[in-house]
């Protein structure tokens, strides 16, 4: 329960991954395409999928923090 | 993700110019070599992208009281191998200051700028009671004050501008080959292949 705690009060530093998310998928997409909507569409793709996988592995380890 | 035959068609017509020259003055600014090969879209995307982490990574490891700039510095002796600075170092320009900074401190001269982008003294040097020195003669804070008054944003800091410059080598290597063309869907190969056999029987009837 301790650990969920910290957990949680550690969530406010995750905003800072905002901004690299964003700098990081445009310009991985931008290797990618030419033109800019295609370029967008991909960024779009791309953040979604970050932070999916960012999400699950945050509750991997929450749950295995909370089982420990 | 199938593309257009007209986003394929644009791809296919970049004109890169002198590769060499666009990806030398891509790592300079990033966004440079992508402006002198005429591609201005791509060219602002990488600049304020790259530039924006850097220079907000530069931001979360600097105080009033520590001063600017303390996350990039170039530092290599024994307890202080500055790594990071491989990775800052790819966003060129920017943090070239670090290289003039640390030759200045080697030579022992006053950084410049007062202290920007210059490594910090060692840590740990204590004199009889009175704890830690916190600055050295020139003001400039050591290691362990950094950490100790930037906290968690030191690494922040560090890891925004780090991010930077890597994400600068893929806007380089942009420069000096172009955009990497996605592999087409299978459906699309398959498609291809279809062609091509049509178009060699049709040859062979010929």
């Amino acid at each position: 329960m301790d650990n969920l705690l910290l957990g949680v009060a550690g969530i406010n530093d995750m905003w800072y991954t905002l901004p690299l998310i964003v700098a990081v998928s445009l310009v991985y997409s931008a290797t990618r395409h030419e033109q800019v909507s295609p370029i967008l569409v991909h960024a779009l793709r791309i953040g979604v999928w970050i932070v999916g996988f960012m999400a699950v592995i945050f509750a991997v380890l929450t749950l295995v923090s909370t089982l420990v | 993700m199938a593309k257009s035959l007209e986003q394929l068609e644009a791809e296919k017509s970049v004109d890169l110019k002198d590769p060499a020259l666009a990806a030398f003055l891509a790592w300079l600014i990033p966004g440079l070599g992508h402006l002198y090969q005429g591609r201005t879209a791509k060219a602002a995307l990488f600049f304020i992208c790259i530039m924006g982490t850097f220079v907000y990574g530069l931001s979360l490891g600097s105080s009033p009281a520590m001063g600017l700039g303390r996350v990039v510095y170039c530092s290599w002796r024994d307890g202080d191998k500055r790594l990071p600075y491989l990775c800052q170092i790819g966003v060129g320009l920017p943090a070239l200051p670090a290289v003039v900074q640390a030759l200045r401190v080697r030579d022992g001269k006053e950084p410049l700028f007062g202290g920007f982008m210059s490594p910090p003294p060692p840590s740990g040097h204590r004199e009889g009671n009175d704890g830690f020195n916190e600055f050295d003669e020139y003001g400039q804070p050591t290691l362990d004050t950094l950490h100790y008054h930037l906290a968690r944003f030191f690494e922040l800091g560090t890891v925004f501008t780090m991010v930077a410059g890597l994400l600068n080598v893929l806007a380089i290597y942009d420069a000096w080959d172009g955009p990497v063309f996605m592999e087409t869907t299978g459906k699309d190969e398959g498609e291809e292949q279809d062609d091509q056999s049509e178009a060699s029987s049709d040859a062979a009837a010929v």
